[in-house]
């Protein structure tokens, strides 16, 4: 398992009557940029969240960074970093007091935190806006510290769930080469996105249809799969077959 | 006449420290579907907030439907529907209560109208007694459409209704939007997506709170100077090292599975050479051909003095 960072075998979740996720399997390779997309409502959410040891399985088996889903939750959760545009930084605490609150959960040490702070703000160019709150901070700054923020410990694997809605152009392929870089420092990278031409950036795309993985390949192998020219066709194609709609 | 007439629209908040909008000029056409494109945070919300008569600006002028957007709130609130980006229906009311809710404070009944809704209606109506909090997101999008819709407006504001939705249900909407258009209800929606600028009649790029361009879709694209190439091979990060590290290049972008590059000075020569150089240093699959830029090429373009 040297080389596999997340596996999943006939991993399902139902609620009540309901099959949220049914009877997923995958592996993910470590520094793999491996993109989870699906329609609303398809079980992204909630197969990511049993990846990072938020929720306990039906039944099937997975294993991230090499821990167990069942017994190893809190394992998994020293081992990831996880970021999302809806949750991710505290807007009245200042960008250090944001570093430094992550850097300590995640169990860095004082001089850890500052060394590493440090690091990061340089390389994002906000040095002089350690100070700033959060909340003052353009959106696109925003994201590429939260981002950051979520990789501070040198995670085996970052959870990223639509890391780029709404941010412009520009900020958003700024994103990417943050992801890139992450991904070439050996971090595997586990993200969900609405936008189709992100899913070509990754090295495999999985696309969930009703709780089930309908497709999984790199992005030049569905398109020939499917015969189409982009992303968003292959994605056209198996979502509208689609029987459940919503979140 | 004119649906919607914007004349120097400025907003700020916090007491002037920060501008939203600023000097805001653009009109649209009685049936026309307009859309304002844009990111987060580029003054969207705030001129839909403006138009809807929900927040005073802070200089400038406009009219909906002809009436003025300070003096005449009431008319206007009165001819037009709101969907905001943010769900706000009642949560705890079912569907059709929000639904029977809205009607009544317009004075009107879901009968009366119910030809214009019945598209969208029917698709929910199996939910009709779960409440409006207990939906899915796709389900909650057609139930305020409908609540916006069931007085007839004659101008429709949409905020952001497609943003965290995916790309077929965006689709569905979309094709919504354009059956409401053939109805002759005039439509001003925003979206963060490039991509669904081509469907409305003309467009406005925002941001920072600066509109940056308006015109159809399809001019807009034709505005973008020079020619643009899409380049691709097999090790695409580094190809976008290369490129951008290349000394003719003026710029390259990432879109999808290829990079959008342009050069320096237009010349016969450039694809030729830039061959030779990428194949050099051990680039392989290589393909380089011109393309039409896209709005989102526009976009980046006439925008990248906000990124320095």
């Amino acid at each position: 398992m040297d080389n596999i960072a997340i596996q999943a075998d006939k991993l399902t979740k139902r609620f009540d009557d309901f099959t949220a996720v049914d009877a997923i399997t995958f592996d993910v390779r470590q520094g793999e940029i491996f993109g989870f997309v699906g329609a609303n409502g398809a079980g992204k959410t909630t197969a990511m969240r049993i990846l990072c040891g938020l929720s306990r399985p039906t039944s099937g088996a997975a294993t991230v960074a090499g821990f167990d889903v069942y017994k190893e939750a809190e394992k998994i959760k020293k081992n990831i970093g996880y970021m999302s545009q809806k949750f991710s930084l505290y807007e009245d605490l200042t960008v250090m007091e944001n570093i430094t609150f992550y850097a300590g959960i995640y169990g860095l040490s004082d001089r850890e935190i500052k060394e590493r702070g440090a690091k990061l703000l340089d390389r994002l160019g906000i040095t002089h806006e350690a100070k700033t709150y959060v909340a003052s901070l353009p959106l696109g700054w925003r994201q590429k510290l939260s981002f950051s923020v979520a990789v501070i410990h040198q995670p085996k694997i970052v959870f990223l769930d639509e890391p780029t809605g709404g941010v412009d152009p520009v900020t958003r392929r700024q994103f990417w080469d943050l992801i890139y870089e992450a991904a070439d420092s050996g971090i595997t990278v586990f993200v969900t996105t609405h936008y189709m031409d992100e899913a070509e950036y990754c090295n495999r795309v999985s696309v969930m249809v009703d709780g089930r993985i309908d497709a999984l390949d790199t992005p030049s192998n569905l398109k020939k799969q499917f015969n189409v020219d982009s992303m968003n066709k292959v994605f056209y194609q198996l979502a509208r077959e689609a029987k459940r709609s919503g979140d | 006449m004119d649906a919607i007439t914007l004349d120097n629209i400025t907003k700020t908040y916090n007491k002037g420290k920060v501008l939203a909008v600023d000097k805001a000029t653009f009109t649209v056409a009685e049936g026309e579907m307009f859309g304002l494109i844009g990111p987060d945070g580029a003054g969207k919300t705030s001129i839909f907030r403006v138009l809807t008569t929900l927040l005073l600006p802070d200089g400038g002028s406009g009219t909906v439907a002809g009436f003025d957007i300070v003096d005449q709130y009431k008319e206007i609130r009165n001819c037009i529907g709101y969907m905001p980006g943010k769900f706000s229906l009642y949560q705890d009311l079912s569907v059709e209560e929000n639904l029977k809710f809205f009607a009544t404070i317009f004075e009107t009944t879901i009968e009366e109208n119910y030809e214009l809704i019945k598209d969208i209606y029917i698709q929910i109506e199996p939910f009709k007694t779960r409440r409006a909090g207990k939906l899915s997101g796709g389900m909650k999008q057609k139930l305020a459409l409908c609540c916006a819709l069931i007085h007839k407006p004659k101008v429709l504001f949409l905020d952001e209704p497609t943003t965290g939705v995916d790309a077929v249900s965006r689709v569905e909407f979309w094709e919504m939007l354009k059956r409401l258009k053939h109805q002759g209800i005039t439509i001003l929606v925003s979206t963060p997506y490039m991509d669904e600028a081509v469907l409305c009649d003309r467009i406005a790029l925002i941001q920072d709170g600066k509109i940056l361009s308006i015109d159809s879709s399809e001019n807009t694209m034709k505005k973008y100077p020079g020619r643009m190439y899409a380049v691709h091979s097999l090790n695409m990060h580094k190809l976008l090292k290369d490129l951008r590290s290349y000394p003719d290049t003026l710029s390259c972008f990432t879109f999808g599975d290829s990079m959008h590059l342009t050069f320096r000075e237009d010349n016969d020569g450039n694809v030729t050479r830039l061959n030779e150089y990428l194949n050099n240093i051990g680039h392989t699959n290589l393909e380089i051909k011109e393309i039409q830029a896209g709005i989102e090429d526009y976009f980046i373009k006439i925008s990248e003095p906000a990124h320095g």
